[in-house]
């Protein structure tokens, strides 16, 4: 166990290097330099955009780049080239935006995708199922910003719900109770709409999981002990169909960066999606970088998280 | 008709069918078993004859659909289980009637311990204490010849042998004391020693639980060792049945006599084993008449156009062919074609 972990840890730490060697080469492979950015702006004069690539290290070989890059980050010094503040208090500021639509989204997939793909497993071909497959499948075509404005259209006109934004204007004013009960309004929307492609593509694998288990011989043996149906259902075959989800469980912790960007970029939601998004259209290397590394530490981190909980899970497992 | 008459388990003219994209399959067409008290009976045949469809149908797990039954009747102790709503059918399962499967290895759940599994068919049935079935796990474990039984309950089946796991599934079928005990090639996934072992074992089992068993099998070794009577199936129908001596002494059907010459022996050493010719017809596509006249050594024109019935030699003793009886046939009895 402890090996297993000690093992992971160095395996792990290798690939990050390599992520972040390739992910700053691509960054720099990309045309367009940060100092070329506004072209046309006529206070960019060439002695101003020397001046800037000087500041950015842009002018020194790329491993040098490479190297003061990192010795920034891991010493926390790195800044944003658009408005000089510290990247990492900004990531934070929006990761803290991000957390109540990730975790609201994420509670909401897999509360509703469960039962739903249970349901179609155990009735399957029936009127439930059907009905339940002719909806996922429309789930999953309609275009995520297509659907959202359609329910920001129903919900503004029908309901007067505020939707846009983390908070309505001015509501700072207003009592405390006003004020959460006002965030909370803006989080249905955003993070239902967030949870719609999920729970329509999560219920679909819960069924077909579910499926294959049901066929297998010991689900058969559980009935031919004459256990009632429920527990055939929900104790023998849920518990071995519910295996590859603790895998996919570890793997949605990167969604907390890049999972929301356009649901983030339609509700003007402040959150690190859409950050990602700005900072890339600015070509504002050290934040994107930044990002990017969190990703891959999230990635690897999540896998680390899903191997502990599969060996939880499953005794045939042993690390 | 005392208590003591009454069959455990009586088929009669059992028909299973089998709905896909194509013509139907006519799994099994028709079959009559009787099983009494205390008997062991052994179902032989080849793969795709319809053995296991009928053990899955008497334990009401057929899966419908795509199957059906499209006829007959089963009873259990008396009992139509046909005519018995699933709530009651499942109350009967595990608790009267048992299955013991071909595969351990994927008829065990491997998430829980076999202590677990076995504990768990107790407590379907029987309202006890956590401690008494716990006492009742561990008497099974230990009956069924696993040793150290505090420590094995909490092993996961992959933890255990081949031998170890069949033991460990008969002990979940013996949980609650049953009065037949339906298994399914049991021993056709482990070797031939771990095989004697578990024949010995049921074998003993039953003697001391005054239960009956009926073994699904194409093992003719096996049948030899352990049946009382014998039903001998081919392409979904009962072709010869007798007791053990009858069918291995004196087989009346060329069916049983072709899978009697396909045995290895002692005075066939050196020779090719025969083999019997062709395959075992589709079960959507059977020849008319008799279902064997294709592969059959002794076979005449009116084989494809008569439907043969059982010819009866006496003391339960009954064959599907009516050619045979017509050379061999001895003192009363009838036998007749049937018109197609």
């Amino acid at each position: 166990m402890l090996s297993f972990l000690g093992r992971s840890v160095i395996q792990k730490t290798i690939t990050l290097f390599f992520v972040s060697v390739v992910s700053f080469l691509i960054i720099h492979l990309a045309p367009g330099e940060p100092s070329q950015i506004d072209p046309l702006n006529p206070k960019f004069t060439p002695e101003i955009v020397e001046r800037m690539r000087k500041e950015f290290h842009l002018d020194r070989p790329l491993h040098i780049q490479y190297l003061l890059f990192y010795r920034d980050l891991f010493t926390g010094k790195t800044v944003s080239w658009r408005d000089n503040l510290p990247v990492l208090g900004k990531i934070w500021d929006r990761f803290l935006n991000s957390l109540p639509l990730f975790i609201v989204g994420t509670l909401l997939t897999w509360t509703f995708s469960f039962p739903v793909g249970i349901r179609s497993a155990i009735q399957r071909d029936g009127p439930y199922d059907k009905s339940m497959t002719f909806l996922a499948y429309l789930l999953i075509s309609i275009p995520g910003f297509f659907f959202a404005y359609i329910l920001i259209i129903l919900v503004v006109t029908e309901l007067h719900v505020p939707v846009i934004g983390m908070e309505s204007f001015g509501v700072t004013s207003e009592s405390k109770i006003v004020q959460i009960m006002d965030r909370i309004w803006h989080l249905v929307l955003p993070s239902f709409l967030g949870a719609t492609g999920g729970i329509a593509v999560l219920s679909r694998y819960v069924r077909s999981q579910m499926l294959e288990i049901i066929g297998q011989d010991y689900v058969r043996t559980a009935r031919a002990k004459g256990l009632a149906p429920e527990r055939v259902y929900y104790h023998h075959a849920l518990r071995n169909a519910l295996l590859p989800f603790v895998t996919m469980f570890g793997l949605i912790l990167p969604g907390l960066i890049g999972g929301s960007v356009i649901i983030e970029s339609i509700f003007s939601w402040p959150g690190m999606g859409r950050m990602a998004y700005e900072a890339i259209l600015a070509r504002d290397y050290p934040v994107i970088l930044t990002l990017n590394f969190i990703t891959a530490v999230l990635v690897l981190l999540g896998t680390l998280i899903s191997d502990l909980l599969y060996m939880l899970v499953d005794p045939r497992i042993r690390l | 008709m005392s208590q003591d008459d009454t069959p455990v388990l009586s088929v009669e003219d059992l028909r299973v069918h089998f709905h896909g994209d194509g013509p139907v399959s006519l799994a099994v067409d028709g079959i009559d078993i009787t099983i009494h008290r205390r008997e062991t009976v052994c179902i032989v045949g080849e793969s795709g004859c319809g053995k296991t469809i009928t053990a899955l149908t008497i334990m009401g797990l057929l899966p419908q659909p795509p199957g059906k039954i499209a006829g007959g009747r089963i009873f259990f102790k008396g009992q139509s289980l046909l005519d018995l709503p699933e709530e009651a059918l499942r109350k009967l399962r595990g608790r009267h009637i048992a299955m013991i499967f071909q595969e351990p290895m994927s008829s065990l759940n491997p998430v829980f311990t076999i202590g677990n599994q076995i504990n768990e068919a107790i407590l379907a049935h029987e309202t006890l204490s956590e401690d008494e079935a716990l006492q009742r796990t561990l008497q099974l474990l230990q009956d069924v010849g696993i040793p150290d039984p505090q420590k094995r309950r909490h092993a996961y089946p992959h933890q255990l042998s081949g031998g170890q796991r069949q033991r460990a599934m008969i002990a979940m079928a013996l949980a609650c004391g049953p009065d037949l005990i339906i298994a399914d090639e049991p021993t056709t996934a482990l070797d031939v020693t771990v095989q004697a072992q578990i024949l010995k074992l049921l074998q003993g089992l039953q003697q001391k639980r005054q239960m009956a068993i009926q073994y699904i099998t194409h093992d003719l070794g096996v049948v030899a060792a352990i049946a009382d009577r014998v039903y001998v199936m081919y392409a979904g129908l009962i072709v010869e049945q007798g007791t053990t001596s009858h069918i291995f002494s004196s087989p009346r059907h060329p069916y049983t006599r072709a899978l009697l010459d396909s045995l290895p022996g002692k005075e066939k050493r050196g020779q090719r084993l025969y083999s019997i010719p062709g395959n075992v017809p589709h079960p959507a596509y059977k020849p008319t008449g008799c279902p064997f006249h294709p592969r059959c050594q002794h076979r005449q024109p009116k084989c494809a156009r008569f439907f043969p019935t059982l010819c009866d030699y006496g003391e339960g003793h009954r064959a599907r062919c009516p050619i045979l009886y017509e050379s061999e046939g001895t003192v009363g009895g009838r036998c007749e074609w049937k018109n197609l």
